[in-house]
């Protein structure tokens, strides 16, 4: 770091370069050292936040570690049975057209238990904006394979490494969905280094825009870490996904149909925070 | 006085709208009545029945293991249900479609061919109403007229077009009684 | 008086419930309460009201949390195995506090079973369907016009106490057309403090059932607990008829109760001064009034369309005051009247006065009589 003169210190203005965006609670989180969840609730409360739809949001948690995501994002949140959250926000929508509707969701929850309520919202183009945080594992539990743990990776569930022949292959979830016209908007995007955050936000924010328009269902996954139920050091497993991961799951707009089908502009200018 | 009838047939023959119609003019006399129908895969190309009890108290067992008349509109329909009628009671048969006989010597077996009137009617689906003219003719279980009314009442609603083609039904059927 | 109009349980228990000012209705097809779903399905969009035919009874019942959780009144209707299917989301409905009305139109099991009549799902409908100590209000109307009446009570008491209640109906209620009076009460809309509408000029607000500190969870329990206390000592119903002379009662529910009525005036025929004891309401279960009756009688007779699950909570309630005997018929058979009048004879012979003969278990080759109580 280079010192700067006392003189340029006086005169230079004050650059604000972090501030705890208002939808983020001030506790600190329960996620482990090198999680990858802390990044994705900050991403969702920044965008939140910017669009001012915290005061008109219903947000759903499903199970595991990020069920606890209604202790740190500042929003109304109703808890769902496991892999259930994309029927509850269904409930929730048809109730509630003023509401902006938000589903979180780890991969246990979307990718295996919940692939049919997942499958059917999105067939269904309910207007929800689905974050599916995938980082391979069952971490809640004790780090168990996933639908979406990688072959060959070691988890308590599959000791010697996930076999294709004894445990079938990773899911692609969003590609999956991507295929339904109910779905206007799929990205993957990825918390392994700041560029990738960025375009991840910016995913999210248009995942929620897609919402605002009346487009049709949008999922973003976000390919995450899990340190503790991978075996690893937060610092090798950013390595684990940049390298590994992000070969299955590559990061990227995976189908955006807003800009073949017509799309009604957002039914309420955006207010400020409440 | 407590009456309960059975209809059965096969599905197509208007079974449970005969049903439904007794059930309405028994409505229409301001009496209590109970319609149950039969329901599940069997109604799809095989047997069809309901049950319809009328009476002038709140009706109580849905179910009957004695019924005061049957009409039935088939072969299994006869198997299955004559030995149902009570003694004394009223079975009305479909001689156009049951050859055989119930073998009860102790109930007033009517036969009419149902089926023949019911196209001479210009319809095969009115095979029913000329059974329940059949029925009311000889167990007045509701009055004729309230039946005519139940007919105004449901089909004059929905499809009055053939609500005359009913009415004449049900008269042959009962000039066939 | 109004004229009377003819209608299927299935649908008047949805137009009750339209008529209560049901928000949303959730559900699946399942034979025997589809009716109820189709109906649904036209009249709800009509009305601008909301309707989603779900990917399966799961997804239903969890859009009905979801609805539930913003303050919607919401309807959802199932038959026996759907209901095993919606045992989970009861579960959390429960222990999230949530009103929500739930039909159950039972068939036979278990499994798959048939579609045809059937009780057996007492057990299931009043001491669990899910997980975790609660509780959930049972009403099991009789009559299509007690279904009308039901509906909306169903909602009052899901509202009045933030629980699922549940409308325990079989086939032959969902099936049946009987005319009842069109009138369906209304009830005022609903706009609870606890309701997420998004945390617009207020602290946000949670709807959860998971309380992972023991401590939190413990005090939750007990909260739950006082309010299942309140609704027993608020909410249990039940009917009498002809109990005033009966030396032998018939306790029944539903469609049991029904054929309970014709056999009991076949029985008074006979000689036999029978009277019926009705529970309308299976959680609470009307367990008091029973025990203050169970002296004054020779037998009780239980009967169901089941192989004998509410007759455990007769013997509960009665606690050895007279003697239990129990005619039931499963998969879908229903129990004739004759039948009844049957166990009846037999119950007579069970707690014979001094000088008579006493009940012999030989005279019994049917096995109508299951159990036998203390005698007098």
């Amino acid at each position: 770091m280079t010192a700067t003169t006392g003189p340029r210190v006086a005169t230079a203005a004050p650059r604000l370069i972090y501030r705890r965006p208002e939808l983020l609670a001030e506790d600190s989180t329960h996620y482990c050292p090198g999680c990858g969840h802390g990044v994705v609730h900050r991403l969702v409360a920044e965008v939140l936040g910017e669009l001012g739809l915290g005061p008109r949001t219903i947000a759903v948690a499903g199970v595991g570690c990020a069920v606890f995501a209604y202790d740190y994002l500042r929003l109304d949140f109703c808890e769902a049975p496991h892999g259930r959250a994309p029927a509850v926000a269904t409930g929730i929508r048809r109730v509630r057209p003023d509401a902006f509707v938000l589903t979180y969701q780890g991969d246990g929850d979307m990718a295996a238990i919940g692939t049919a309520e997942i499958v059917h919202a999105a067939a269904r183009g309910e207007l929800i904006t689905a974050i599916f945080v995938n980082n391979g594992v069952y971490g809640m539990t004790g780090g168990q394979m996933a639908p979406t743990t990688l072959l060959g990776q070691k988890t308590t569930s599959t000791p010697g490494g996930r076999e294709a022949a004894l445990h079938g292959y990773p899911l692609p979830i969003t590609e999956m969905l991507a295929l339904l016209p109910g779905v206007a908007y799929a990205a993957r995007g990825s918390v392994v280094d700041p560029g990738a955050i960025g375009k991840t936000k910016a995913y999210l924010r248009k995942a929620c825009e897609v919402q605002l328009a009346g487009a049709g269902f949008a999922i973003v996954e976000v390919i995450s870490t899990c340190p503790v139920g991978w075996g690893m050091t937060p610092r090798e497993s950013i390595d684990w996904l940049r390298d590994a991961v992000a070969e299955v799951y590559p990061p990227g707009v995976v189908v955006d149909r807003t800009k073949t089908v017509p799309v009604a502009p957002a039914p309420a200018a955006a207010g400020s925070e409440g | 006085m407590e009456r309960s009838v059975v209809i059965a047939g096969f599905g197509g023959q208007g079974i449970l709208f005969a049903g439904h119609v007794l059930a309405e003019a028994a409505n229409a006399e301001g009496r209590e009545v109970l319609w149950i129908p039969s329901y599940g895969p069997e109604m799809r190309g095989g047997t069809a029945s309901c049950t319809v009890i009328v009476g002038d108290e709140p009706i109580g067992s849905p179910v009957v293991d004695r019924v005061d008349a049957a009409i039935v509109m088939n072969p299994p329909s006869l198997a299955k249900f004559a030995p149902l009628v009570r003694e004394g009671g009223l079975l009305v048969v479909n001689a156009s479609l049951v050859e055989a006989q119930s073998g009860r010597a102790d109930v007033d077996e009517v036969r009419v061919p149902c089926s023949q009137l019911a196209r001479a009617g210009g319809d095969d689906r009115l095979v029913s109403m000329v059974a329940l003219g059949a029925l009311i003719e000889r167990l007045p279980v509701v009055s004729a007229q309230s039946v005519s009314q139940a007919l105004r009442t449901i089909v004059g609603a929905r499809r009055p077009e053939v609500l005359e083609a009913d009415l004449g039904a049900f008269e042959a059927g009962r000039r066939a009684a | 008086m109004t004229r009377r109009v003819l209608m299927n349980g299935n649908e008047a228990i949805a137009e009750a419930a339209i008529a209560a000012g049901c928000d949303a209705y959730f559900g699946y097809p399942i034979t025997p309460q589809a009716e109820l779903l189709e109906w649904m399905a036209r009249r709800m969009p009509e009305l601008g009201r909301a309707f989603v035919q779900a990917e399966s009874e799961l997804g239903a019942i969890s859009m009905a949390l979801g609805a539930a959780a913003t303050g919607a009144r919401v309807l959802v209707s199932s038959s026996s195995p759907g209901i095993s299917l919606m045992a989970e989301g009861m579960s959390y409905l429960a222990g999230s506090e949530l009103p929500l009305v739930l039909v159950n139109v039972m068939r036979g099991g278990p499994g798959l079973g048939s579609i045809q009549p059937s009780q057996s799902d007492y057990f299931q409908a009043t001491k669990g369907h899910g997980h975790g100590d609660y509780r959930v209000p049972v009403l099991a109307p009789s009559s299509i016009a007690e279904a009308i009446e039901l509906v909306p009570t169903a909602f009052e008491i899901a509202e009045r106490y933030r629980t699922p209640v549940m409308v325990l109906a079989d086939g032959i209620m969902g099936q049946a057309m009987e005319p009842v009076e069109p009138h369906f009460r209304t009830l005022p809309p609903c706009a609870p403090d606890w309701a997420l509408t998004g945390a617009r000029g207020r602290p946000p607000r949670v709807v959860r059932s998971l309380h992972l500190r023991a401590e939190d969870l413990e005090a939750h329990n007990r909260d739950l607990q006082a309010k299942f206390r309140a609704i027993e000592a608020a909410e249990t119903r039940w009917a009498e008829e002809g109990l005033t002379d009966a030396e032998v009662a018939i306790v029944a529910y539903g469609t049991a109760a029904r054929v309970a009525r014709t056999a009991m005036a076949r029985a008074r025929q006979a000689g036999m001064s029978v009277g019926l004891f009705r529970p309308i309401s299976l959680w609470p279960f009307p367990a008091a009034a029973l025990r203050d009756l169970a002296p004054r009688l020779r037998a009780i007779l239980v009967v169901e369309l089941s192989a004998g699950q509410m007759v455990e909570d007769v013997r509960l309630a009665v606690e050895g005051r007279a003697p239990v005997l129990f005619h039931g018929r499963t998969g879908g058979m229903v129990p004739t009247p004759d039948e009844v009048v049957e166990a009846l004879r037999r119950a007579f012979l069970v707690n014979q006065p001094a000088g008579e003969p006493s009940f012999d278990p030989e005279t019994d080759p049917l096995g109508l009589i299951c159990a036998m109580g203390g005698r007098r």
